[in-house]
C-alpha cells in the first residue's frame, strides 16, 4: 500500500468527528505476526490468573517491593514534578514533529557510518533483520532484552529462517527457557518466583545448548544471577550478530541509549562484528540535554535505582571500538496510527519504565499474560488497542477501574485514565451496528440515558425500583439479581431500594408537609 | 493487512514519513519545553550549588557504597601529588588509605596496589593511556596491554582491568567512561571480572544535568560512552536487587581528593 | 452562599439519607440549599463506560440545571470529578461553543463535600457527634482526581466521639470502577476481598468515605460476609449530633422554591 488506509473501524463520520479522529489514518499493526493481540477477552483471561494463588502471591510480593522502593528514590528528587512536566513536554514536541527529527536521527546515524532501515509493520521489520543476519553468514544472535522486538515477534521469526535467538537478560533468559511469554515491560519473569526459578534453570539450560546448571543450585537468587551467568558465558564471547532495542535515540547527534542493569546489554552492543538495533520511531529525543531529563525518570521509575547499573551509549560505528556494522531499523507497526488519535497520541510518550504496572491493583491480581499483548497493565491497555486497532483488543480499554494510579506514577505523565475512557468511546463507536459490545449492554445504556433524559422519567423510574424492595425483604439486602447484575450479586449484596427517593423526599418537603426536620441526629 | 504482499523496502521510508504527516494532520502545537528543572550548575537535592569539593565526594563516596561497589579514599597534597593520608574506615563505608603502609609516595599508585593485592590481581588489562604512575607500586602484578586489540577470551581470562574515567556522578554514583586516555575500548571495562577505577576530584559532578553539559562542551557525547553504577546487578529475581551478573562483579573506586 | 446540591443519581434512587445529611451539614453552618429537580444523572457511567455520545443530553442537562449557583456540592468524589474533569472536554467536543463555556464555568464551581468544608468554608468541625470505632477509605476519585487530600479526616477527627482508626493500604482501590464491577467482576472481586480485610483488620463499627458508589461496594461484600461492619457515608457522619445537643436545626434557611422541574 503506499496511501494511509482508511480506519477500519472509523465507523460512522460523525463517531470520528465527535472523537477527534482525522477520518483517514495510517494502519494499525498487521495480524497475525507479533503479540499484540490476546486469544481470549481480558476478563476470562483475568479469571485463570486469579485462580492461581502462586501468581497472586509473586506479584503481590514483587509489585509491593518494587513500590516502596521507587516511592524512596523518587522522593529524593525535589524537582521530579518538574522533570516530569519536562520530560512530557520533550515527547510532546517529539510527537509533534516526528517526521523532522525521523529524518534528523537518519541523517547523523548514516553520516557516523550506521545504516537506516524503515519498517512500516512487523511483518517488514523481521524480514529486514532476518536478512541482516543472513548476510553476515551467522546461525545465532545475542539479544538485549526489547520490547519492540518481542511485540513484533523477532525470534519466531528468525526460528522460521533457521537463525537461533538468544535472550541474555536474567528475565528473558527465564522466560525462554520456560517456554513461557513475559508479563512485565521491565521485569518480564516477575510472575515467577525464585523456586520456579529454580527449576527451570535446573531443567533447560543445559538443554538449551548452552552450559547447564550446576548440580545442587539453590534457590539463592545470587546463585541463580550467577548460574545464568555461567550459562551465557562463552555465547557472549563469541556471538558475530547482537540485536537490541534502544531506549532512547538522540537526533541531534543519532546516538543511541540502551539502559540495563546486568551487563548483558553491554556484551550485546560491543563484543559482536554487527548490531542491529530495532526501535519503534516513538523512542526519539532532540537533543543529548534531554537525556539529563529521561535519565533520572527512567531509572528511578524502573527498578526504583537513583541510576541503573549500566548505560551505553554510541553513535554510528566507533573505530575500533565495537560493532563495526550497525543497523538501525526504526518501526512504525501502529505507532503512526496511535499517532493519529489526538487523544490517544499522548500514549508514544511512554518510556517502557512499567511504574504503572507495578501500581496498578488490576495488573497486582491478573498479572500482564491476562492482557494478552507483550505491553500489559494500565500502559498495555491503551497501548495496545491503539497499535493494533481497538477492535482487536476491545476489552483492554475495561481492564481498569480508573482509580488514577497509573496517571500519579507515570514520569511523563500520561493520562492514561481519560485515554482509556476515551478508547472506551471508540470501541463502543466502532461496534455501533455489530453488536460489539453486547446489544444487552448498548441497550440498557440507551434505556438508562432515555430514563434519565427526563426528571420526570426518572422519578418515575426510582419510584417503580422500590419494587426492588420486594427482593430483599428476608435479609434487609438483596443476595441475588437477574443478568446483567447477576455479577455484582456474585460476591456482594445490594441494599434494599429506599422507600422514597431523595427528590420525592424533597419536594414533599419544600410543600411543606412537616418533613422539616432532616433526621437531625438520629445516627 | 498485506502482510503477504512484498513491497519495495524504498517505498518504506516515504511510506511512514508521509503516516507521520497524515497522523499530524491536526497541527499539535504542544507546551515549550520548561527547563525549571534543576539544570546544570543548580546542584543537585543532596548537594548545594556551592557545596564544596569535599561533599561531592563524600556523597559519591556514600552512593557507591549503597550499590555495593568498594571505595578506597586518597587525598592527595595538591603541592607534590605526594599522599596525604589517613587510614581507617571512614563514616561513609570507604577506606581511606594509608600510602605509607603500601610503601610508596605515590598515592594513588599506594591505594592501586593495596586493591590489587586485596583482590589477589596477577593480571591486570592496562588500557592506552593510563598514568604509568598508577601502576607504579603493583608488584608482582603484570600489566596487559590491549596493543593489537585483545580478543574476548584473552579479556576475559585477565584477573581485572584497571581504568581512569571522564566523570562521575555524585548524586547518583555514576561513574562515566567515554574511551578516553586511561578508559579504553568498551569492552576491556567489561570483560574482566574485576573493574577498579580510578576517579579525581575535578571529574566529579552534582548532578545528571551536570554531567550531560560536560559531554556536550567537551565534545564527548558522541564518543561511546558507558555510564557505571555500581557492579553488575540485576532485579529480575522477586524484583529483589542482586549483585553480580554479567558485567564486572566487583566494581572497586580510588576516589582522589 | 447558595448552593446547589448535585444529589447525583445513585443517591438519589439509594441513598436518599445520604442527600438529607448533605442538606443539614451545609444548612448547619449557615448556608442557603437548594436541590434543582431538573438534574438527573451527570452521565458518569455513561461517559466512563463510552457511551460519551449518549451522555451528551445529560451532560447539557446538567449544565442547565446548575447554572447560577455559587457552588454545586455533590456527596461524592467521583460524580465531582467527571462534572470539573470531564465536562469541559466534553462539551467541546460537541464543537457547541455556548455548551463548552457553560460547562467550563459549571466545572470550576463543581466540589465534593469534603473540600467544599475544608477548601472553600475553612470548616473543620461541623458540630458533629458520633460516638463510634470508624475506619476511612479515601475514594479513587476524590484522593487522585479531586485531590481532596486529608480534608475527609480532618473533618472526621473533629467530631465529637469519633474514634478514626487507620485502614491499612487505605489508598488501595476498592475495585468499585462503575461497570468494571460487572464487566470484570472476578478481578473486582479480587480487590474487594483485599479491601475487606484491611477493613476489618482495623476492628472499626463503621468504614466511612465520600462516596456511595464505593461504600454500595465494599458494604455489598462486608454484607454478605455477614461481617458486621456498617458502610456509612462521610456526610451522614458529619450531619450526626448528640441526641441532647438542643433542637435540630430545621429547614428555616431553605430556598423560596426549587428551581421548576423542565
Amino acid at each position: 500500500m503506499t496511501r494511509p488506509a482508511v480506519r477500519p473501524d472509523a465507523g460512522q463520520a460523525s463517531s470520528a468527528t465527535f472523537l477527534g479522529l482525522p477520518a483517514v489514518v495510517p494502519p494499525t499493526a498487521p495480524r497475525g505476526v507479533g503479540m499484540l493481540r490476546g486469544d481470549e477477552p481480558f476478563p476470562a483471561a483475568a479469571r485463570r490468573a486469579l485462580a492461581d494463588a502462586q501468581l497472586r502471591h509473586n506479584l503481590g510480593k514483587a509489585t509491593g517491593t518494587i513500590r516502596a522502593r521507587r516511592a524512596g528514590v523518587v522522593a529524593e528528587l525535589d524537582d521530579w514534578d518538574r522533570l516530569r512536566a519536562a520530560g512530557a513536554a520533550i515527547k510532546d514536541d517529539v510527537l509533534a514533529h516526528l517526521d523532522d527529527y525521523l529524518t534528523r536521527l537518519e541523517e547523523q546515524v548514516v553520516a557516523r557510518g550506521g545504516v537506516v532501515h524503515w519498517a512500516r509493520d512487523a511483518v517488514e521489520a523481521n524480514r529486514i533483520v532476518v536478512d541482516l543476519v543472513r548476510a553476515t553468514g551467522a546461525t545465532e544472535a545475542v539479544k538485549v532484552k526489547s520490547m519492540a522486538t518481542q511485540e513484533i515477534g523477532l525470534n519466531e521469526a528468525l526460528a522460521d529462517a533457521g537463525i537461533a535467538a538468544w535472550e541474555t537478560d536474567l528475565a528473558e533468559l527465564i522466560v525462554q527457557l520456560g517456554h513461557d511469554r513475559p508479563s512485565h515491560i521491565v521485569v518480564p519473569a516477575i510472575h515467577r518466583n525464585r523456586a520456579e526459578i529454580r527449576d527451570i534453570f535446573a531443567r533447560e539450560m543445559g538443554a538449551a545448548g548452552g552450559v547447564p546448571a550446576p548440580d545442587g543450585l539453590t534457590d539463592e537468587p545470587r546463585a541463580l544471577a550467577e548460574a545464568a551467568r555461567a550459562h551465557l558465558r562463552q555465547r557472549f564471547l563469541s556471538a558475530k550478530v547482537a540485536i537490541s532495542g534502544a531506549n532512547f535515540a538522540v537526533a541531534e547527534t543519532g546516538t543511541l541509549c540502551v539502559v540495563e542493569s546486568e551487563g548483558n546489554g553491554r556484551m550485546c552492543l560491543t563484543l559482536p562484528d554487527t548490531l542491529i538495533t530495532v526501535m519503534g520511531l516513538e523512542k526519539i529525543v532532540p537533543t543529548w540535554r534531554d537525556l539529563e531529563v529521561f535519565l533520572q525518570l527512567l531509572p528511578r521509575s524502573a527498578t526504583g535505582e537513583r541510576m541503573n547499573p549500566y548505560t551505553s551509549m554510541w553513535t554510528g560505528v566507533a573505530p575500533g571500538d565495537g560493532p563495526r556494522a550497525f543497523h538501525l531499523v526504526l518501526l512504525d507497526n501502529g505507532r503512526t496510527a496511535t499517532l493519529a488519535d489526538p487523544a490517544g497520541r499522548a500514549a508514544l510518550r511512554c518510556i517502557r519504565c512499567a511504574a504503572c504496572l507495578n501500581v496498578c491493583p488490576v495488573y497486582e491480581r491478573t498479572g500482564g499474560h491476562a492482557y494478552g499483548s507483550v505491553y500489559p497493565g494500565p500502559i498495555g491497555a491503551v497501548l495496545s488497542p491503539q497499535l493494533a486497532g481497538v477492535t482487536d483488543n476491545p476489552s483492554l480499554p475495561y481492564a481498569s477501574t480508573l482509580c488514577g494510579a497509573c496517571l500519579d506514577a507515570c514520569p511523563v505523565a500520561i493520562d492514561i485514565p481519560s485515554m482509556l475512557v476515551h478508547l472506551r468511546a471508540r470501541v463502543v463507536d466502532a461496534g455501533r451496528g455489530t453488536g460489539r459490545p453486547p446489544s444487552a449492554e448498548r441497550a440498557v445504556m440507551a434505556a438508562a440515558a432515555w430514563t434519565m433524559a427526563k426528571p420526570g422519567r426518572w422519578a418515575r423510574a426510582l419510584r417503580a425500583a422500590r419494587l426492588g424492595r420486594l427482593l430483599g425483604r428476608r435479609r434487609g439486602a438483596i443476595g441475588r439479581l437477574p443478568p446483567p447484575l447477576a455479577s455484582w450479586t456474585t460476591s456482594r449484596d445490594l441494599p434494599v431500594p429506599p422507600a422514597e427517593s431523595f427528590r420525592d423526599r424533597w419536594s414533599r418537603r419544600q410543600a411543606g408537609d412537616g418533613l422539616g426536620s432532616l433526621r437531625e441526629g438520629q445516627r | 493487512m498485506s502482510q503477504a504482499t512484498p513491497r519495495p523496502a524504498g517505498d518504506a521510508r516515504a511510506e511512514i514519513l508521509a503516516r507521520v504527516r497524515s497522523a499530524l494532520a491536526d497541527r499539535p502545537s504542544p507546551a515549550p519545553v520548561g527547563r525549571d528543572y534543576r539544570t546544570a550548575g543548580a546542584g543537585s537535592p543532596s548537594l548545594a550549588a556551592d557545596a564544596p569539593r569535599q561533599a561531592s565526594l563524600d556523597l559519591l563516596s556514600r552512593r557507591l557504597v549503597d550499590y555495593h561497589a568498594l571505595v578506597r579514599r586518597v587525598r592527595l597534597d595538591t603541592a607534590t601529588g605526594d599522599g596525604a593520608v589517613t587510614s581507617g574506615a571512614g563514616a561513609d563505608g570507604a577506606d581511606w588509605v594509608d600510602a605509607g603502609k603500601a610503601g610508596g609516595g605515590n598515592a594513588i599508585a599506594a591505594a592501586v596496589a593495596a586493591a590489587l593485592a586485596d583482590r589477589g590481581v596477577r593480571r591486570l588489562v592496562r588500557p592506552p593511556g593510563l598514568p604509568p604512575g598508577w601502576l607504579a607500586g603493583a608488584a608482582g602484578v603484570e600489566a596487559v596491554d590491549d596493543e593489537p586489540a585483545l580478543t574476548a577470551g584473552e579479556l576475559d581470562a585477565a584477573d581485572g582491568v584497571l581504568t581512569g574515567c571522564a566523570l562521575a556522578i555524585a548524586e547518583t554514583g555514576t561513574i562515566i567512561l567515554d574511551g578516553g586516555p586511561g578508559q579504553g575500548r568498551r569492552a576491556l571495562s567489561l570483560v574482566p571480572d574485576y573493574h577498579l577505577v580510578v576517579v579525581r576530584a575535578d571529574q566529579v559532578v552534582a548532578g545528571v544535568p551536570d554531567a550531560i553539559a560536560r559531554l556536550v562542551t567537551t565534545g564527548a557525547a558522541a564518543r561511546p560512552q558507558t555510564w557505571v553504577s555500581g557492579p553488575s546487578a540485576t532485579s529480575d529475581i522477586e524484583l529483589n536487587r542482586v549483585e553480580g551478573v554479567h558485567g564486572p562483579r566487583t566494581l572497586e573506586v580510588i576516589l582522589v581528593s | 452562599m447558595r448552593i446547589g446540591l448535585f444529589v447525583t443519581c445513585l443517591v438519589d434512587g439509594m441513598f436518599p439519607d445520604v442527600g438529607d445529611a448533605t442538606v443539614a451539614v451545609l444548612e448547619r453552618l449557615g448556608h442557603e440549599v437548594d436541590v434543582p429537580l431538573a438534574q438527573t444523572c451527570c452521565g458518569q457511567m455513561h461517559v466512563n463506560t463510552g457511551y460519551a455520545r449518549e451522555a451528551l443530553p445529560l451532560v447539557r442537562r446538567h449544565v442547565a440545571a446548575f447554572a447560577g449557583y455559587e457552588a454545586v456540592v455533590a456527596p461524592s468524589g467521583s460524580c465531582a470529578g467527571l462534572v470539573r474533569h470531564h465536562y469541559p472536554a466534553l462539551a467541546e467536543a460537541t464543537g457547541d461553543a455556548a455548551l463548552a463555556a457553560a460547562a467550563a464555568d459549571l466545572a470550576a464551581r463543581t466540589y465534593e463535600l469534603s473540600e467544599f468544608l475544608v477548601g472553600v468554608l475553612g470548616v473543620t468541625d461541623v458540630g458533629a457527634h458520633y460516638p463510634h470505632r470508624v475506619t476511612y477509605h479515601p475514594t479513587c476519585h476524590s484522593l487522585r482526581l479531586l485531590r481532596v487530600g486529608d480534608a475527609p479526616t480532618r473533618l472526621l477527627r473533629a467530631v465529637a466521639g469519633l474514634e478514626l482508626v487507620e485502614l491499612p493500604a487505605a489508598e488501595a482501590c476498592c475495585g468499585f470502577g462503575g461497570t468494571f464491577a460487572l464487566k470484570n467482576a472476578d478481578t473486582s472481586t479480587a480487590m474487594l476481598a483485599d479491601k475487606m480485610r484491611d477493613v476489618l483488620s482495623t476492628g472499626a463499627e463503621v468504614v466511612t468515605a465520600g462516596d456511595s458508589s464505593c461504600l454500595m461496594h465494599i458494604g455489598g461484600g462486608l454484607s454478605r460476609l455477614r461481617a458486621g461492619v456498617r458502610p456509612v457515608h462521610l456526610a451522614e457522619i458529619l450531619a450526626s449530633t448528640a441526641p441532647a445537643a438542643g433542637p435540630p436545626v430545621a429547614a428555616t434557611a431553605v430556598s423560596a422554591a426549587a428551581r421548576a422541574v423542565r
